[in-house]
């Protein structure tokens, strides 16, 4: 017999895999059609946003970007800059590959937002509700995100769809949490004075606490979205189309400029994004001092 | 059966319009147990060790007349902020009683709550309170927003509030764009812009500079004036509670020790804590002239002249006399020297009353009297709302009544 001192004994052992197995394969097996509805939803909504994204041609995109930085930053020289940094993307060749990228993303972060903020303001208003929620988030967050695939892929096979679930599951925490508490930490004679002056509770939600909240919440919405992009190259090994899928392919190829190549293309798409996101709270911040 | 001798004078004169009877507010979970502890006569502490309950208010009663500032002062920590939160429920009493214009609160439901809150009580606050995502315009309207008043109407309304407060042109700013003082006026204006019978005030102005403290309660005191409200003042600052207060209660934890006017609460003060806190005050605020105001010695009819003008002053020893004419109505005073010139023919007594001196009322806080009675010539002559001469007061007595 070992020695139960020195070694963990086998008695303690307790098996985790094969149930968590179980349960998949019981909802691939019973619960097939429902994931089969998700599936086509999901792909029905990602084709509605990709002619959507499609919509814009190469040249309006930067037009856009140009003039939507020059007016929340009235600085030309960095407007100018973020074009040409998209601009750049093109010429190295990746413009639709980065449309593809953009498509999941936003597909991924319309629904971590439509999940994420009620939730958000349901935790906020209620303890019972925290208490169960945030470790339920805390282990979205640090849970790998490749722990994600698998069931994805079993449950809805491979593609962009699998891909937009995991992101979705994977970037929704920040905007949970940054709304929960934001309106938690509203200034409580703020919130007295609505109170004092007979607000029903949903006046005193959207008038007063939501609008007080609003500069926390739009940092969790940046850091959704930040989240959504750094999940594009784990969802390429499951099959998501766009700069993922390039690198992916670099890796498998051994092919160091095609890698690089579309990692940067994601650096300056998430550079454009995390600017315009951030200039866009700020933005909202003077127009509300002025 | 009428029985008019079971009605103290008191529920004769006064006009109640909110009482609160034996008010007890607790934190904490065990408050059954607490409140057994408390009536077995354990000490605060001791309670809040056994059973985690804060008695941050403590079988509190006073009355608050229709028309009057009632003002509730204590040192933080006191319960006053506590006391006044319960009266617009915004904390629910563990115990006791508030009854406005007869009605115990504490029945309401849910939307008689709303009703009384969006009606009959508003609320300042110390740090304003304001929403930072609307304009100065927006603030003021909220109360009328929130009762669903259409928006021409709490627009001009708000309009309307905002100039008694003196902020015209500041209605579309932020804000954050005002200083402390006009935070305060937007919190103010915000109040009284539901037209309520009720003001609470919880330290509206401990978070301003003292100067701009000063304009505001004297602001606060005018429109008062205008608009007749009720208030119930919240402060820490003794200073402040006698100049604004007709009625003020002394609060020490959780409990009060004293409701009384500013003067009998000078005058007695009902133990050392008290006394502490009134000696800590500026007496100029606590007293008006009626407390320190003399009958002239020397009171000289129009008609009897300067003979016997002379007569009264070499009987009393002073170098001037009060002249009224029949009515008691002031005259003016006439010197000695003068009263020889009348004497002697060189001018006539009409023309030796000096009557451009200052006057003030028997209502009149000695601090205001402060820098006329610095340049005047002599005793100040009190006069009532017809020009009745009703005593004097030296300066002598204004310089006492500051010690």
């Amino acid at each position: 017999m070992e020695n139960w001192m020195t070694e963990f004994p086998e008695a303690f052992s307790v098996n985790i895999r094969e149930p968590i197995d179980n349960a998949i394969d019981y909802m691939v097996g019973n619960w097939g059609g429902f994931f089969d509805a998700i599936s086509k939803g999901l792909r029905a909504i990602l084709v509605q946003v990709r002619w959507v994204v499609d919509l814009v041609p190469w040249w309006l995109l930067l037009l856009i970007v140009f003039l939507i930085t020059l007016k929340l930053t009235r600085k030309p020289f960095r407007a100018a800059l973020y074009t040409a940094m998209l601009l750049f993307v093109g010429m190295i060749g990746l413009w639709s590959m980065m449309y593809a990228t953009l498509t999941i993303i936003i597909t991924s972060v319309i629904f971590a937002l439509l999940l994420g903020f009620p939730l958000g303001v349901l935790v906020s208003f209620s303890d019972r509700a925290s208490r169960l929620v945030r470790p339920l988030l805390d282990t979205m967050q640090t849970m790998p995100s490749f722990v994600y695939l698998i069931p994805a892929v079993m449950l809805l096979g491979l593609g962009n769809v699998p891909a937009v679930v995991a992101t979705v599951i994977y970037a929704m925490p920040p905007i949970v949490r940054m709304t929960s508490h934001g309106i938690r930490h509203v200034d409580k004679e703020v919130v007295e004075a609505a109170q004092s002056f007979g607000s029903t509770r949903s006046q005193l939600l959207f008038k007063v606490l939501i609008p007080q909240a609003m500069p926390t919440i739009m940092t969790g919405v940046n850091q959704t979205i930040m989240m959504a992009i750094s999940m594009v190259v784990t969802c390429s090994m499951i099959g998501a189309t766009g700069l993922g899928s390039e690198v992916l392919m670099g890796i498998n190829r051994l092919e160091s400029g095609r890698g690089f190549a579309a990692g940067i293309a994601l650096v300056i798409v998430a550079i454009v994004i995390d600017r315009l996101t951030q200039g866009a709270m700020k933005g909202e911040d003077t127009h509300a001092e002025a | 059966m009428r029985k008019p001798e079971i009605l103290t004078p008191q529920s004769q004169e006064k006009d109640i319009i909110l009482r609160v009877d034996g008010l007890t507010k607790m934190f904490g979970a065990k408050k059954p147990q607490a409140r057994e502890m408390l009536r077995n006569g354990r000490s605060k502490e001791e309670i809040l060790k056994k059973t985690g309950v804060t008695i941050a208010v403590d079988d509190v009663s006073f009355e608050v007349e229709r028309g009057k500032i009632f003002s509730l002062i204590g040192l933080s920590g006191s319960g006053k902020s506590t006391v006044v939160r319960c009266l617009n429920l915004l904390l629910k009493p563990t115990a006791g009683h508030i009854y406005y214009e007869g009605e115990d609160i504490a029945a309401y439901s849910p939307r008689q709550l709303l009703k009384y809150r969006r009606e009959h009580i508003s609320m300042v606050f110390q740090s304003f309170g304001l929403l930072s995502h609307r304009n100065v315009l927006e603030n003021v309207a909220y109360g009328l927003e929130a009762r669903g008043i259409d928006k021409k109407t709490r627009t001009e309304k708000a309009m309307e509030m905002i100039t008694m407060v003196n902020l015209e042109g500041w209605e579309h700013k932020s804000t954050r764009d005002l200083s402390g003082g006009m935070r305060q006026r937007v919190g103010l204006a915000r109040a009284l812009a539901n037209n309520p019978d009720i003001l609470l005030m919880d330290e509206p102005f401990s978070a301003l500079d003292p100067l701009v403290r000063r304009d505001m309660q004297f602001e606060m005191l005018s429109i008062q004036e205008k608009l007749n409200k009720t208030i119930v003042f919240i402060t820490h600052d003794i200073d402040e509670a006698f100049k604004l207060g007709n009625t003020i209660s002394i609060m020490q934890d959780g409990r009060i020790i004293q409701t009384d006017t500013p003067e009998k609460m000078a005058q007695s003060p009902a133990n050392d804590y008290v006394r502490d806190f009134i000696n800590s005050a500026d007496k100029s605020q606590i007293y008006n002239v009626r407390n320190f105001m003399q009958r002239p010695s020397c009171l000289v009819r129009q008609k009897e002249g300067a003979q016997v003008a002379l007569k009264q002053m070499r009987a009393n020893d002073v170098s001037s006399a009060y002249v009224v004419n029949d009515r008691m109505k002031f005259m003016g005073v006439i010197t000695l020297d003068a009263a020889f010139r009348v004497r002697a023919g060189e001018i006539t007594f009409e023309e030796a009353l000096i009557n451009d001196m200052p006057s003030t009322t028997a209502d009149t806080q000695i601090s205001d009297l402060i820098p006329i009675a610095s340049h005047a010539k002599f005793p100040i002559a009190v006069l009532d709302d017809k020009g009745r001469l009703q005593g004097i007061i030296s300066k002598a007595a204004i310089l006492t009544s500051l010690t």
